[in-house]
């Protein structure tokens, strides 16, 4: 176990390229230590950026720091602090769960009593204690998700990388796998950043997040500072012509949503009240037949940053 | 409190990264081999040709009538000739899945996003293959040496046949690398085991069938080049200083082999990456 630094990972200016493709476009981002999510939607180069700070996908240009180490030129010393969770299924075939999580722990530079201590320790913190006997390949998705995290922990990493922990787990498996990361995140002081596109997933674990879309970072912060102040946002159900009312409220510069059912989101700005609303529907002829204040989201701020990123594009 | 929370603890100790990634790998490897009860069996017939050379040279050092089984430079060629079998079997058997499996399970990333570089990863796959060939050749040969001076009473044989110690040790060398690399370099080039074992054993065989129609058709043996085993006999033969069976000159043979050596590291450079770049 080492001091982690303020700033988990950092990156500044980073491209990389897939032959023409560009995966990630001049990111600069900062990832403070804690539970940081990285949120964006799929092929916004969540991955490509958990892979470079890995030094596994070298950068076309800028410089990547994790754990205040660069990456160009300290990457095992840097592997040997990170967990990394992939989002797909990997095991190393033919293996037991003990052995498997033993023999990443080894890789790790864990020696050998040690790595098999941590194993069976870590399988049984993951939920997988009785189970850690059977070949791994018979295990079911949700398992192959724990198991993918033991193996991210065993060598007690000070930075977590998890790319889309709960990637085909059912609802229960998914509670308690993100009730597992955010116990390592913040009863077990492990950094990690968490990448998915699920955002309740991210809310639940996460204080703060970096949001990307199209391979660049279009918002981030404390979740708690990017929703804003309660109160502003309302959801709406009016009996009328709603795509006027909608418009209406664009050419306002309201920003409005479609919410559950019939039902809009609208965030108003920090001067404007409920009444801007009332006068917006009767300048379309229509009646606010619902109205309520309502807390804003992540999947509000997430819609809004990449809305406006697609909007400007 | 949940059970799993009281389980978990941080960690004081540090970690050693210097380099032993690919020895972990290599024991683990290994271990996972001596499991399988077709590998042992394989590993019990192939030590029965050095059995049967271990009572040749008990017999000839101790029965003076049975000269017809005295020994020479040429029995420890023909024995390692007779390996050569052995080795194509163990090779296939324990070499096709070395890479081709982690990639079928996506096992590269959870390799290579730790303190293990690609070619620590390599070393450690391809040390694998090497130690179990040598159990069939270097291993058994030198047992043999170590035997006839033990049977012979004297060390006489091994004086006067002394550079069988380094040709031994070199020609299983030779031997072992091409077929443990060329091998890890297929193995690298599918998700199959089976089709790397395919891919193995067509390139051995159908190089070989190229030479024979080569000879039946010129008459000659200036092609051997052609065949895997061709080259290796080739330089096997000036190794042991004898005189070398086919017409194609030794040093064109191992140009072959060390051509087939380069060309297995640039696949495997290639072709050992944490991530699939699709362009």
């Amino acid at each position: 176990m080492t001091d982690t630094p303020a700033v988990a990972a950092s990156l500044d200016g980073v491209s990389v390229l897939f032959g023409k493709q560009r995966a990630l476009s001049d990111v600069s981002a900062e990832f403070p230590a804690g539970a940081v999510g990285l949120l964006g939607p799929n092929g916004a180069g969540k991955s490509t950026m958990l892979k470079a700070l890995l030094g596994l996908v070298k950068p076309h240009s800028g410089t990547l720091k994790v754990l205040g180490l660069d990456v160009a030129s300290s990457p095992l010393e840097i592997r040997a602090r990170i967990g990394y969770m992939p989002e797909n299924d990997a095991q190393i075939p033919a293996m037991t769960a003990v052995a498997f999580v033993a023999y990443c722990g080894e890789l790790s530079g864990l020696p050998a009593a040690d790595a098999i201590q941590r194993a069976h320790e870590v399988l049984y913190y993951v939920g997988l204690g009785e189970a850690r006997y059977r070949n791994v390949e018979t295990y079911s998705t949700g398992m192959k998700q724990r198991i993918k995290l033991a193996q991210a922990l065993v060598h007690d990493p000070d930075l977590l990388l998890l790319d889309e922990p709960t990637n085909g787990m059912d609802p229960k498996g998914r509670e308690e796998m993100l009730a597992l990361i955010r116990d390592v995140a913040h009863a077990k002081q492990i950094s990690l950043i968490l990448s998915s596109h699920v955002m309740p997933d991210v809310e639940t674990v996460c204080d703060s997040v970096v949001v990307m879309n199209q391979g660049t970072v279009v918002m981030r912060g404390p979740i708690d500072t990017l929703k804003g102040p309660a109160g502003r946002m309302f959801e709406v159900r009016i009996k009328g012509d709603r795509a006027a009312f909608v418009e209406l409220l664009r050419q306002q510069a309201f920003d409005s949503r479609d919410g559950e059912g019939d039902l809009l989101r609208v965030t108003l700005p920090p001067d404007a009240g409920a009444d801007k609303l009332f006068a917006a529907a009767a300048a379309v002829g229509a009646q606010v037949r619902h109205l309520r204040p309502s807390l804003p989201t992540l999947e509000d701020v997430f819609a809004g940053a990449v809305g406006e990123r697609e909007d400007r594009a | 409190m949940p059970i799993h929370r009281e389980r978990y603890r941080r960690r004081d100790g540090g970690t050693d990264v210097r380099g032993r990634a690919w020895m972990v790998i290599c024991a683990q490897g290994l271990r996972a081999l001596v499991r399988k009860r077709a590998f042992l069996y394989l590993m019990l017939v192939a030590w029965i040709p050095c059995l049967v050379r271990a009572v040749q040279i008990y017999v000839s050092a101790n029965f003076p009538q049975a000269s017809f089984l005295e020994i020479s430079a040429r029995t420890f060629r023909d024995f390692l000739d007779q390996q050569e079998l052995f080795v194509f079997f163990i090779t296939v058997y324990a070499g096709s899945g070395l890479i081709a499996d982690d990639i079928r399970a996506n096992a590269l990333q959870l390799y290579l996003s730790r303190p293990v570089t690609r070619a620590q990863y390599a070393a450690g796959k391809v040390a694998v293959l090497m130690v179990a060939l040598a159990l069939v050749t270097w291993v058994p040969a030198t047992v043999l040496l170590i035997l006839q001076p033990m049977f012979a009473g004297n060390a006489a044989f091994i004086r006067h046949n002394l550079f069988l110690i380094p040709a031994v040790a070199m020609f299983s060398l030779v031997e072992i690398s091409v077929g443990a690399v060329t091998m890890l370099a297929l193995s690298s080039l599918s998700k199959s085991r089976w089709f790397v074992a395919v891919m193995y054993a067509g390139m051995a065989f159908f190089t070989q069938a190229v030479f024979g129609a080569t000879r039946l058709a010129t008459q000659s043996t200036s092609f051997s080049w052609i065949a895997l085993f061709g080259n290796l006999a080739q330089v096997g033969d000036v190794i042991f200083q004898l005189k070398p069976r086919y017409d194609t000159p030794p040093v064109v043979s191992a140009l072959v082999l060390g051509s087939l050596l380069a060309l297995s590291g640039i696949v495997l450079a290639r072709r050992i990456r944490a991530i699939e770049v699709v362009t």
